[in-house]
């Protein structure tokens, strides 16, 4: 489903990574691993088609996904380090206008109910500002429960979530790979999934 | 797998988010109509009540004001979602980035464009101008201020990310607002001076239909470069 092939990066001009090549079939997860600075937010930013590389190409189902345009971008959900989630608006209008801007628009029940199963239903009617690191990242997370997306890419999803929670996001990814679905993750920690992901290490 | 989304619903969405947002922020969204009022009343104190004077200058000071009331809300028209990691989402949202932009513009033209051609009307009497006058104002604005919203958008999404992007947005946008500027108090001028502002409404009229063709497609190729 997704390949990647020969993909190098660069920074001014440095070379982030060069020659980094993969294929995940349905079901398959990957684990992005590497020292600070190694380019694992890069290498994440370059699976969504956000930055170009600088040599290589990312392909989904065969094709290149800048050819595949908003067709690929439907099959996509990111999660990037920052939570993406407006400070003055509450956790509800948060997952709400989230959906909609990914073309599946929700009602305030569904909205509701992905925030519930993220633990974080109580705090639906805060202003996020209000809500604690970890409660805002479960907040950001409740997009994974509202996805029909094939391929999750997400940036140090477990950053600040507690021990329930890193529970909760093993299961959504175990039932997402169960499901025939991609993951591409990048952690510092182990993921506590059932379902095994291969590891790939950037950087020397 | 193929699902169609729904465009609409997600261009709507984000303007009505936008709006929202300026809704509790108040501060900030009431900022360019306040800035408006102060100068235009400031100017009349300024150069005496002389009242040839005043409706000579009136115009031009009016347009002025609103040109500058604009640029002032133009820093963060695309800062915000670019700090939070907003801006990622709407570039990967399956829905044209085009159709998401001018959701946005039209949100910063209805947060700060609409209120000013709204009070115009008040500030213009300080400066003495007759009645048909002060329509042709407003005309001239509701024309105007969407230009001036569409071309600093993508003077503001050009900046995103640069250190001191709000000077670099008044340099980058100034000399595209100068068509809109000069049709827009010349319409006026010209109907004080009894030669009607048809030609300079019209003409102001084609750089709203140019910029609203041109400008989300330059806005979209901005946005990409920025969030590169």
């Amino acid at each position: 489903m997704l390949a990647a092939s020969a993909l190098e990066c660069m920074r001014g001009d440095r070379t982030l990574f060069s020659g980094v090549s993969f294929a995940l079939a349905a079901g398959a997860g990957l684990l992005v691993q590497g020292a600070n600075g190694a380019g694992k937010t890069s290498l994440l930013r370059i699976l969504v088609g956000l930055s170009p590389p600088a040599h290589g190409e990312v392909a989904w189902d065969g094709r290149p996904i800048g050819a595949l345009g908003d067709e690929y971008r439907r099959q996509v959900l990111w999660c990037g380090h920052s939570n993406a989630l407006k400070d003055d608006l509450t956790a509800l209008e948060n997952v709400r206008a989230g959906a909609a801007l990914a073309g599946r628009p929700v009602n305030d029940a569904a909205a509701r109910a992905a925030l519930a199963r993220t633990g974080v239903a109580a705090q639906a009617d805060l202003p996020v500002r209000s809500l604690s690191q970890g409660q805002k990242r479960r907040a950001a997370l409740a997009r994974l429960a509202l996805a029909r997306a094939r391929l999750w890419v997400l940036d140090e999803p477990v950053a600040a979530l507690d021990a329930g929670g890193l529970d909760w996001l093993a299961a959504t990814l175990d039932d997402h790979l169960a499901a025939g679905g991609l993951a591409v993750v990048t952690s510092h920690q182990p993921l506590a999934t059932r379902a095994r992901f291969d590891t790939l290490r950037l950087g020397p | 797998m193929r699902e169609d989304g729904d465009p609409r619903a997600a261009a709507l969405g984000l303007l009505r988010r936008d709006l929202l947002l300026a809704l509790r922020r108040k501060p900030d969204a009431l900022a360019p109509v306040v800035f408006f009022v102060l100068v235009a009343s400031l100017f009349p104190l300024g150069v005496g009540p002389e009242p040839e004077l005043l409706r000579r200058i009136g115009p031009g000071v009016l347009w002025v004001g609103a040109l500058l009331a604009t640029m002032l809300s133009l820093a963060r028209l695309f800062a915000a979602d670019y700090e939070d990691g907003t801006l990622e989402q709407i570039a990967l949202s399956p829905e044209p980035l085009w159709l998401l932009a001018a959701a946005k513009v039209a949100a910063h033209w209805l947060v700060s464009g609409l209120p000013l051609v709204v009070v115009a009307p008040v500030l213009a009497l300080q400066y003495g101008l007759p009645a048909d006058t002060i329509a042709v104002l407003v005309a001239s604005l509701l024309l105007g201020t969407p230009v001036l919203s569409l071309v600093g958008a993508i003077g503001a999404a050009l900046t995103l990310g640069v250190r001191g992007g709000g000077l670099l947005v008044a340099l980058v946008v100034l000399p595209l607002y100068v068509p809109a500027l000069v049709f827009g108090a010349g319409a006026v001028d010209a109907n004080l001076a009894g030669t009607g502002a048809a030609a300079h409404l019209s003409l102001l009229g084609a750089c709203l239909a140019l910029a609203a063709f041109f400008a989300p497609w330059a806005i979209t190729a901005a946005l990409r470069i920025a969030l590169e």
